[in-house]
């Protein structure tokens, strides 16, 4: 909580809202996710209404056109597209946010380290961080999700487990994707650590670790909240276009990226069947792009625009 | 100045130099040795056989050892023989990067025009339709995914219009000019898309932040024309936080053109690298990934000799270009 709104929390948190509700883009980005996430996560109710699953093949009915029973057709192997479109929502949402919010944490540890104790530590973890954002990431990406688990130690029952592919993407993409909330949470710990409270917290006696937990961290969740929000975008683009590469997730486990993986193929013959996974991947982005930058005009209404 | 650009130049050496090494380390926990792929070729090798040509090869080296004899070799000018494309690395380089360095050229210049004409349309109409408009799609353009906007231009332009090839760089039999600039439309329209969104959202920051200092109202107030301060006064300094974010956004470049370059079978160093890393080509992968290190490293570093050369304070003086 800042220092403006812990004197008067109320009218703070109301001001913010009708800054946020004049964003009409954001408010409906929150109606539209919030539909989606409805969706994908009531993907069970539909395999029970339809009395189908999203992984029952059925050769007799390839790439059928949308009816009662298949809502949006199927598949090149009679899958139904509905249900995976459902499935594949729920994968790509869980991995872009806990991929997000992962990223975040490794962000704001370095920032806040860097930005605290200052001097060469500090010149030095930027000097990385600029070295990461300078770097082509999608390849380099493409080389840490083609490496082998098996020579970096990793016992044969966890690598080649189910779900394996979802850790690592998670891992991966976390990996890279912390450096806009480094920075930000630098420059603002920077500042704040200058401040009397700071001082004075200091000269009581409190160790480092307290007073960044306790006084600097608190000023800052309104920066990493927006920033994590426009991440969340980010993050579902790269999980998609890895997937689609055939180097995210893999199937049998869908997401909106692995079910593009064919689309290329079939393009000419069924190309609704493109249009759908990559539809709802830019309608997600969109939305957490439009939150984004609904909640910086909410919560940080000075600040100077950031890059999405 | 000089200084500056030196001590510039030694962190980019040394920022590649990380890499390589980096690089090299990850290249071995890829899957398979390049000796796995030769006994999976040919059966009849004996494990005997294929630890002499561990030996022969120097894998059975530790990787430290390993990675100095690379690079004693690269650095006498011998990159390696590329098993895929069975020549010299350097030989499926260099027109790779030829193909690239046009591809991302033309993107590169066609999304910053498209983004300083509405940038600045932007700004000049800030919470008018005009802006709203610029933003809303600014904001889709940064959304899209890139691999399925180019599925969507194949869908529409090639197959169902059959306007526009889909893949390649030119017709069976070699084409003219004409020929070669047809395939690269829709490559170049995705790139170009994909990238223009977030460069208009800076430049519509910048302008509005520059229109609101003091020197602007002064210009206003001495009653020069809105063309006059926006293009004379205006423009100038808000160009100078672009133009790095621009050049910093040149790793962005690179990864989408690795996508559009698979999508397409466009032979540039995207796909080149894509190829060589599903191929287990290991030197070619090694090579095109330092190549693509070190060129969006050269761009930073034009980034910022353009910085310094739009700064007046230093182009005034005379040393900055």
């Amino acid at each position: 909580m800042t220092a403006a709104a812990a004197a008067a929390p109320a009218s703070s948190a109301r001001h913010a809202w009708r800054r946020f509700a004049r964003h009409r883009l954001a408010v409906a980005s929150v109606l539209v996710l919030a539909l989606l996430c409805l969706l994908a996560f009531s993907a069970p109710l539909f395999e029970l209404a339809l009395g189908t699953d999203s992984e029952r093949v059925n050769l007799f009915s390839r790439l059928a056109p949308p009816s009662a029973q298949a809502l949006l057709g199927t598949d090149e192997l009679g899958r139904d597209m509905f249900l995976r479109l459902l499935e594949g929502g729920q994968v790509s949402l869980l991995v872009g946010l806990t991929a997000a919010v992962a990223a975040a944490v490794i962000g704001t540890f370095i920032g806040l380290v860097a930005g605290y104790f200052g001097g060469r530590f500090d010149a030095f973890l930027m000097r990385f961080t600029d070295g990461i954002i300078a770097l082509p990431l999608l390849p380099l990406l493409i080389v840490l999700a083609a490496i082998d688990l098996d020579k970096l130690g990793i016992p044969a029952a966890i690598a080649n487990s189910e779900n394996i592919s979802l850790y690592r993407i998670i891992l991966i993409v976390a990996l890279v994707g912390w450096t806009t909330v480094a920075r930000l949470v630098r420059g603002a710990a920077l500042s704040i650590r200058e401040r009397e409270y700071v001082q004075a917290a200091k000269v009581q006696g409190a160790g480092s670790w307290r007073i960044m937990r306790v006084h600097i961290l608190p000023n800052l969740i309104s920066p990493i909240i927006v920033a994590t929000t426009l991440s969340v975008g980010n993050i579902i683009l790269l999980e998609s276009v890895l997937s689609f590469l055939g180097l995210g997730i893999q199937p049998p486990i869908p997401s909106w990226g692995n079910l593009l993986t064919n689309a290329q193929a079939l393009i000419s013959t069924a190309p609704l069947l493109a249009f759908y996974p990559g539809f709802l991947i830019l309608l997600t982005v969109l939305a957490f792009n439009f939150l984004g930058d609904g909640l910086q005009d909410a919560l940080d209404p000075r600040a100077v625009r950031r890059r999405a | 100045m000089a200084r500056y650009l030196l001590d510039r130049m030694v962190q980019s050496v040394a920022v590649l130099a990380i890499m390589s090494v980096v690089i090299f380390w990850l290249m071995g926990l890829m899957p398979g040795d390049p000796i796995d792929l030769m006994i999976s070729a040919d059966p009849r090798l004996t494990p005997e056989d294929a630890a002499r040509l561990r030996e022969l090869h120097g894998l059975d080296l530790p990787i430290s050892e390993r990675y100095l004899n690379w690079l004693t070799a690269a650095l006498s000018g011998n990159l390696g023989f590329s098993r895929l494309f069975a020549m010299p690395v350097l030989k499926a380089v260099l027109p790779a990067l030829g193909n690239t360095v046009l591809l991302l050229g033309i993107s590169f210049v066609l999304a910053v025009a498209i983004a300083f004409l509405s940038g600045i349309a932007a700004a000049m109409n800030q919470h008018r339709k005009l802006d709203y408009a610029i933003n809303l799609l600014a904001f889709a353009a940064i959304s899209i995914p890139s691999f399925w906007l180019a599925l969507m231009m194949i869908s529409l332009f090639s197959v169902t219009l059959g306007w526009l090839p889909a893949s390649g760089t030119e017709s069976v039999g070699g084409g003219g000019f004409l020929d070669k600039a047809r395939f690269l439309v829709l490559p170049v329209l995705t790139l170009t898309i994909v990238s223009f969104g977030s460069h208009t959202r800076f430049v519509r920051a910048s302008m509005i932040e520059t229109l609101r200092q003091d020197y602007i109202r002064t210009a206003r107030a001495k009653g020069a024309g809105e063309g006059r301060v926006v293009f004379r006064h205006a423009l100038r300094n808000a160009l100078i936080p672009v133009v790095t974010i621009l050049a910093l956004d040149f790793g962005f470049l690179f990864s989408g053109a690795l996508i559009i370059e698979t999508i397409f079978a466009y032979p540039g160093m995207g796909k080149l690298i894509f190829d060589a890393i599903m191929g287990n080509d290991y030197n070619l992968a090694l090579v095109t990934l330092l190549f693509a290190t070190a060129l969006t490293l050269f761009c930073n570093l034009a980034a910022d000799l353009a910085y310094a050369w739009l700064d007046p304070r230093i182009s005034y003086t005379g040393d900055g270009a």
